[in-house]
């Protein structure tokens, strides 16, 4: 009983100053990096070094701030490990912009500031997660909605091959990265509400428990919709990030092992599939078992990519002394071989732990998490992190098929960032109100055990 | 719920333990595979380093043949061949798309990359040096190839459009002591910075027909003619049945078995019916071989060419070597017996012809042929000598003994007298072989000279000269070029 109590009495602490001290560090790492490349580069510190490490530090603190306002018992790590990418990404962003002569450094960094603006919009007036549930249809047909712009007339334009932006005006903007953080909303409220009769009715076929279908109907809807529209788009990597998405989640809010096999299995079909009716699917498998065969066509990017990380070895060349412009895009999807280049085997596991930290950051909040809306938000949202990370670094290192997608805050990329900033504010938010103490009821049980007394009562 | 939040959280600690252990394979041991420029010549990182990087020198002797000097253009090192046209096909060249020969396969160590070269490197580290690269030296004795180049290049009788190819060996070592190719090509101009007349200069070597970036000494194969009566005098000695002095047959011509086609031995005294077989060596008697070739049966004259390294390719310091063939598909009669005057399908190259004298002269023994003698570390220390290696034991050393009275006795009484050298045991054996009707007869000639303990053995190969198939006959072209190259090792 006094055991019981102890834990139950259990109050997390805040560690808004732990958070304060980790940010210097990455204030120190992101700074740093951007005058590592000055001097690597051009053989001097930057000039508007002041000017760059003041706007960053003043984001950074600005993020701080709101945090331990609005969000005091949130996870001291999770902000201080973004930080550290983003300024670090900015840096060799800015190192690949002086060998290029472009400018996407400064556009990052303009993109950052609404991100780190979202940020504190997200946390100021979210208060409560929970308040998202009322949003589940909504945001299922805003995901939608925002899958299908790129189609439109005028304003979806093809890049690359896949046609996944839309262009407003000077801006263009990826919608698929906003559908992410609104599908998993979707998901998780549609799945906290119907857990119990997926698990639970339905028949039993073979191995699994099918559940009925007006229980997954609706879901499975919205989640086929989204993917074909992926698929039309040829946005590889987007349809392997949704569907995973949506197994992990099914998963999860269900408990039944089953659906991961059966999804498994769905996906291994569907890749085969795809592998015998599209070329382009074909193009990329071909590069990634012979990226050398067609090194001046399809296999130049993850090879350029391949040679730059060999070049880089365990410790890098060094910011500046190696040559990552060579691979293209390396600005984009392909950073972790601009990073691997320079930086070596040293910066790339640093970074993939980086991601590390920050996923099981975001478990850990969904593991206390009090409510099952915030538990499945929670975990969707690390997990679509967790394999947005292993699906580009895992394609730019050779691992799987190369698919396109951004890597979480290194990568320029507009609305990556953006999303990528509110799926961090979002996973605060939920770990402030998992960790902060259960209100103090006593006063209550006492009346109430005093109310429920055995009362004589005289009936005479 | 948490239960399956934990799975997904081993389930993604997987993935992430995935990507870092590929990374770890990435960048650290599959890292020496993608930085290798000879398997990935498509890795601009590398090149451009080498460029940027002191490289280091090719030797002969003493002297540098490549070695690169300091340039202040937009790499910092210039590779410089002092004398390219006469080693462009040993050294080979580097240039920024390609590169060829010893600097293609000696590339670890002349960029500084070898394991042998760790400790240099180290202290290159310390001191925050540059690295630079080690230092090959090569089994080329500069008199013997400068002897071989002057007979090949700046002989009035051949022409200027000649083709052909020398080389010289160390017979109880298998030391490569000259290798010429003709025609030949300036390394230095592939090696040059202005990539715009690389690439223009790449592209004029590629188009011409005679094919210069070809090494002739051991990429072309042609059929070897009578220099092959060596091969074939071999298998017929280690039956034990014959030796220098016993009667074959002999006579003015030979027919095929089951043709009407008869083979003569224009004009060389053959005798009439059975002659002696150093006479039949001495006089190249076509009709000697044919009948021995027949009678000893394909088995055993292909044991015996594979004994001396046919079929098979045996230099490991310069790619491109082709095999010698000698057929291994069941021949007819007719064509066996081609095989024995070394036509029909027998091709050589002149390495491996040399490498045939060589055994001859080391009492049976081929030695596996070889061009690095030593490698050095920037400072000159040497930190590997090649050690030789036997290829096989062809024929037993009683056989070679035969054989080197009998290859004598070719100079001092038959068709190659013009290489006697005064004062030396001198042998040698020539060759003619015809490759169509049309075209040009290729002239052979394998010699070896031997004084006071200095061994060597040469094969002289004359593709296409600009005479006419009566006068390449015989050792008369050939020949002088053989005897310089001796000279130049024995004195």
């Amino acid at each position: 009983m006094t055991q019981q109590n102890s834990f139950l009495g259990f109050v997390h602490r805040r560690r808004r100053g732990a958070e304060l001290f980790l940010l210097i560090l990455a204030l120190a790492v992101g700074i740093g990096a951007y005058a590592a490349v000055g001097l690597g580069v051009e053989g001097e510190v930057p000039a508007d070094i002041i000017g760059y490490g003041g706007w960053l530090a003043a984001l950074t603190i600005a993020c701080h701030v709101v945090v331990r306002l609005t969000a005091p018992y949130a996870d001291p790590v999770l902000l201080p490990v973004v930080a550290a990418l983003n300024g670090l990404g900015l840096a060799v962003i800015h190192r690949l912009d002086l060998a290029d002569g472009t400018t996407f450094a400064r556009q990052q960094l303009v993109w950052m500031t609404i991100g780190v603006a979202l940020f504190a919009a997200t946390l100021v007036f979210l208060r409560d997660h929970r308040v998202l549930q009322r949003f589940t249809y909504t945001s299922g047909l805003a995901a939608i909605v925002l899958l299908l712009m790129p189609m439109l007339p005028f304003i979806g334009v093809q890049k690359n091959g896949a046609r996944i932006w839309i262009n407003l005006g000077p801006v263009g903007m990826q919608p698929g990265e906003i559908a992410k953080v609104l599908l998993v909303i979707a998901f998780a409220g549609y799945l906290v509400l119907h857990r119990d009769a997926l698990a639970l009715a339905g028949r039993r076929l073979v191995f699994v428990d099918l559940p009925r279908g007006r229980d997954l109907g609706p879901i499975l809807a919205m989640w086929l919709i989204s993917l074909c529209i992926l698929v039309f788009q040829r946005d590889l990597g987007s349809s392997l990030l949704f569907f995973g998405i949506f197994l992990t989640m099914l998963y999860v809010a269900t408990e039944r092992p089953g659906w991961l096999v059966v999804g498994g299995t769905m996906f291994l079909a569907g890749a085969f599939l795809g592998f015998k009716a599209f070329s382009h699917v074909q193009v990329r498998v071909d590069a990634w078992l012979h990226p050398f065969d067609d090194f001046y066509g399809s296999g130049n990017q993850i090879g350029e990519s391949l040679f730059g990380m060999a070049w880089g070895g365990l410790l890098g060349r060094g910011f500046g002394q190696g040559s990552p412009y060579r691979i293209p895009f390396a600005e984009s999807d392909f950073i972790m071989g601009a990073i691997g280049e320079e930086l070596g085997l040293t910066g790339v596991m640093a970074v993939i732990l980086c991601y590390g930290l920050i996923v099981e950051r975001g478990l850990r909040a969904a593991l206390v998490c009090r409510d099952a809306f915030g538990k499945l938000m929670a975990c969707g949202l690390a997990c679509v992190l967790a394999l947005q990370v292993f699906v580009v670094i895992g394609g730019v290192t050779r691992l799987i098929p190369l698919t396109g997608l951004t890597t979480p805050f290194l990568s320029y990329g507009g609305s990556s960032l953006v999303a990528n900033w509110v799926i961090i504010a979002l996973l605060l938010r939920v770990s402030d109100q998992a960790r902060r103490p259960v209100p103090d009821l006593s006063n209550d049980t006492d009346e109430t055990s005093d109310a429920e007394t055995t009362q004589v009562v005289n009936l005479r | 719920m948490n239960k399956p939040i934990r799975t997904m959280a081993i389930f993604c600690m997987l993935l992430f333990m995935a990507l870092l252990a590929n990374v770890t394979y990435l960048q650290y041991i599959a890292a020496d595979d993608l930085n290798d420029a000879s398997k990935h010549p498509e890795n601009r990182r590398v090149i451009e380093a080498a460029f940027s990087r002191e490289r280091g020198a090719i030797l002969v002797g003493r002297n540098a043949v490549a070695e690169s000097k300091a340039s202040d253009d937009k790499y910092k090192f210039q590779r410089a061949y002092s004398n390219p046209f006469m080693y462009a096909h040993v050294t080979g060249w580097f240039s920024y798309y390609s590169q060829s020969g010893i600097e293609n396969t000696q590339n670890s160590v002349l960029s500084g990359d070898d394991s042998r070269l760790f400790v240099s490197r180290l202290v290159d580290l310390v001191n925050n040096a540059s690295p630079k690269g080690g230092t090959v030296e090569l089994t080329i004795d500069p008199d013997a190839q400068q002897a071989a180049f002057d007979g090949l290049f700046k002989n009035p009788g051949l022409g200027s459009d000649v083709q052909g190819a020398v080389v010289a060996l160390e017979p109880s070592t298998g030391k490569i002591l000259a290798m010429v190719s003709a025609p030949t090509f300036n390394p230095n101009k592939l090696a040059s910075h202005d990539l715009d007349k690389v690439e223009a200069e790449d592209k004029k070597l590629n188009k011409r027909e005679d094919e210069p970036k070809l090494n002739r000494a051991i990429a072309t194969t042609l059929p070897p003619g009578s220099v092959f009566k060596l091969v074939t005098a071999s298998a017929a000695i280690e039956t034990g049945d014959y030796d220098a002095d016993s009667m074959v047959p002999g006579g003015p011509s030979y027919t095929l078995p089951h043709t009407s086609t008869s083979i003569g031995n224009g004009g060389r005294s053959c005798g009439t019916d059975k002659i002696t077989m150093t006479q039949a060596l001495e006089q190249s008697c076509n009709t000697t071989f044919l009948a021995l070739a027949n009678e000893l049966g394909q088995d055993k004259m292909l044991r015996q060419a594979e004994a001396y390294g046919f079929n098979d390719t045996s230099l490991e310091d310069l790619k491109g070597q082709a095999a010698s063939v000698y057929p291994t598909e069941d021949l007819e009669d007719s064509y066996l017996a081609q095989t024995g005057m070394g036509q029909y399908d027998v091709r050589a190259t002149p390495l491996q012809m040399a490498m045939v004298v060589s055994g001859i002269v080391n009492d049976g023994v081929v030695m596996r042929p070889y061009l690095v003698d030593e490698v050095r570390s920037p400072d000159l220390d040497v930190l590997d000598k090649t050690s030789t290696e036997e290829l096989s034991e062809a024929v037993g050393s009683d056989t070679a003994h035969e054989l080197r009275k009998m290859m004598v006795s070719v100079v001092e009484h038959g068709t190659a007298g013009v290489a006697l050298i005064p004062g030396a045991e001198v042998g040698a054996k020539t060759g003619t072989a015809e490759n169509c009707s049309e075209c040009n007869d290729y002239a052979w000639f394998v010699s070896y000279a031997d004084k006071d303990d200095k061994q060597v053995a040469v094969a002289v190969m004359l593709q296409k000269v600009q005479l006419s198939n009566a006068e390449i006959a015989g050792g008369k072209l050939a020949g002088p070029i053989a005897k310089a190259v001796m000279e130049a090792v024995i004195d």
